[in-house]
């Protein structure tokens, strides 16, 4: 502890500052956490939902989309790994418009604690909660037969653009439920958008096999971007016969897309928030 | 010394052609350790009242101090210094109760461990002991106003702010609520309460400051008010239209009042200072003289004759256009079950 002199005054509220936005992100995303386990609809959406999806696409969908030249099941995990961390959109945007809806919010605004801890503790609990359903998913997909190529380093990177992906697109989800307000419109105005942009990229298929103008979307959707930089850094086989920059520099692509994502909507959840609460 | 101050206070939502005046120029002040009740019905701007004092609801003009501290100035002081128990149940129903008061006390800078004591000593003190770690969306209405009521005193605030806080309970739950209340008056804490019912007004609340679209119409104890409005009433409602004067003559004379006949529904009013011992009295004067009757009460008043009485319209009335009712719902929407 190095002693610093100044007048106790201003001083201290600043370095309790610091500790209590720590402390109270916590506390919220404890009792995100603790609360939502409660919640069968988080159960399904963490325990279940990732082995339905792993399970069936390897199984039902693997022998019928035959991809020239590689192991389809190892083609397709990372673009399911993808869906399922955009996906994080739900429980951002249904979590902050229930508590908006129910009052909590008021509740919180009222108590004198760190104003931001309402919304980084969401942001902690969904990150947390999308680690534990991003390990599941691999843990399937290694028994249904997914498999590492590429050594340590990249598998971690990998798994960290997935979280940095996570995270990224948690705050468009806490922008739409602030919007909405309400947890019910919140649950499908934060999917419906969700799955022709998830299909209209290589998540499940080669873009090559789509017509010219939907390929090119495809290779320009930020969700290509990072699927392809996913089955890179995990080392698995996948064909790249576009010539689009995203498609030939996946790694640095994806990590465009996660930045400018954040920066653009983290800021309008944040003031979205501000705006809401006031009202 | 003034544990709420209010000057000129003034919220209006919207704007243009569309905007809605919630607040226009309340003055308040509440002595310290005292409990005032702000009535008024739907809409007359008590929740936008509140909000604005808890720090909730940015002023479009006008100043407040609560606690001491500046509602714009020092907003997290006053929040270290304030309780707020909402119209809608705010806990968190994932949350058993314990849990709720523990993240509370958290959320209000104590330790882990003094939120911990605090939270057992709430749910003994608010009867919650046995349902304490059952999530809370199994309670009861009741049981979740006692729990969120007991949020708000996990710092033993200084000043305690109760929005509607029986709104929507079956009776048995309010008077439950009303004693709960009643004990933490005793307390010594300063209690800003809003309502619309004059009797729980009456029943918890030293002073009454009647608000109506957005302005204070009239401030003063319960028995003030009353006595604005007449005070209680002896209503006959005679069987036979020949029986109506006699029955007239029997009333006045018990209360010395004026006697008020509607000859169409064959209904007399008097004003009673003797309460039911006066409808006893009325009820064998009545009985001896051989007036039959449909139905006699004794009726106190109400919100409606206040408001009547005051603004010169009922309560319900202007419930449809209002103001904060835009405001009102957005929160009503949340836990009304």
């Amino acid at each position: 502890m190095t002693a610093v002199q100044t007048s106790p005054g201003e001083l201290a509220p600043k370095s309790a500052g610091l500790k209590q936005v720590f402390q109270d992100t916590m506390v919220i995303a404890w009792r995100n956490i603790r609360g939502g386990l409660r919640v069968p609809d988080t159960q399904i959406y963490m325990f279940i939902q990732p082995i339905m999806f792993v399970v069936l696409f390897a199984y039902v969908f693997g022998g019928a989309i035959p991809v020239q030249g590689v192991n389809y099941r190892e083609y397709l995990m990372a673009g399911i790994f993808v869906q399922t961390m955009a996906f994080a959109v739900a429980p951002a945007s249904v979590g902050l418009s229930d508590d908006m809806h129910k009052g909590l919010i008021d509740r919180f605004r009222s108590l004198p604690m760190a104003r931001s801890g309402v919304i980084a503790g969401r942001v902690i609990s969904d990150l947390a909660s999308q680690f534990v359903v991003l390990i599941i998913m691999m843990i399937c997909g290694v028994i249904v037969g997914w498999r590492v190529h590429n050594g340590i380093g990249p598998f971690l990177g990998g798994v960290g653009l997935m979280l940095l992906f996570a995270f990224a697109m948690l705050w468009v989800g806490a922008l739409i439920g602030l919007a909405v307000g309400n947890p019910q419109v919140a649950a499908s105005a934060g999917l419906i958008w969700l799955f022709p942009v998830i299909f209209l990229s290589n998540a499940f298929v080669p873009p090559e096999t789509m017509p010219t103008v939907v390929q090119t979307m495809a290779e320009w959707n930020p969700i290509s971007a990072i699927v392809a930089a996913g089955r890179e850094l995990f080392g698995n086989e996948s064909i790249i016969v576009s010539d689009a920059w995203p498609m030939q520099h996946p790694v640095p692509a994806a990590l465009l897309w996660c930045v400018l994502i954040t920066v653009v909507f983290a800021p309008l959840a944040v003031r979205k928030y501000k705006a809401a609460a006031s009202k | 010394m003034n544990a709420i101050i209010a000057e000129g206070l003034t919220k209006t939502f919207g704007s243009g052609e569309k905007a809605v005046k919630a607040v226009s120029g309340v003055d308040l002040s509440v002595d310290e350790g005292t409990v005032v009740g702000i009535l008024g019905p739907n809409g007359a701007g008590k929740t936008t009242t509140v909000r604005m004092l808890t720090t909730l609801l940015p002023l479009d003009s006008g100043r407040a101090t609560v606690a001491g501290h500046d509602v714009v100035r020092e907003p997290q002081a006053v929040r270290a210094s304030i309780g707020l128990s909402g119209q809608f149940a705010a806990v968190d129903e994932n949350l058993t109760g314990r849990e709720n008061l523990w993240m509370f006390g958290r959320l209000y800078q104590l330790s882990s461990k003094e939120a911990k004591k605090r939270a057992d000593e709430l749910l003994e003190q608010f009867s919650l002991t046995d349902a304490a770690d059952r999530p809370s969306k199994t309670y009861s209405g009741g049981m979740r106003r006692r729990l969120d009521l007991a949020g708000s005193l996990v710092i033993h605030p200084r000043v305690l702010f109760l929005d509607e806080p029986t709104t929507g309970l079956d009776p048995a739950s309010r008077l439950d609520l009303w004693d709960v209340i009643r004990e933490r008056v005793s307390g010594g804490a300063t209690i800003l309460l809003t309502t619309q019912y004059l009797e729980e007004a009456d029943v918890l609340a030293d002073r009454i400051v009647v608000i109506d679209q957005g302005r204070i119409i009239a401030e003063g104890t319960a028995d003030e008010l009353k006595a604005k409005v007449g005070g209680e009433r002896i209503e006959v409602v005679v069987h036979d239209p020949d029986m109506l004067h006699r029955a007239t003559e029997i009333l006045q004379r018990g209360s010395g009042g004026q006697c008020q006949v509607d000859e169409h529904t064959r209904r007399l009013t008097v004003p009673s200072t003797a309460g039911s011992k006066g409808l006893v009295q009325v009820i064998r004067d009545l009985d001896e003289q051989q007036v039959d009757i449909d139905d006699i009460a004794l009726r106190r008043p109400t919100l409606d004759d206040v408001f009547l009485e005051l603004t010169g319209h009922k309560a319900e009335e202007k419930e449809t256009k209002d103001d904060q009712q835009s405001a009102d719902s957005v929160a009503t929407q949340g836990g009304a079950k």
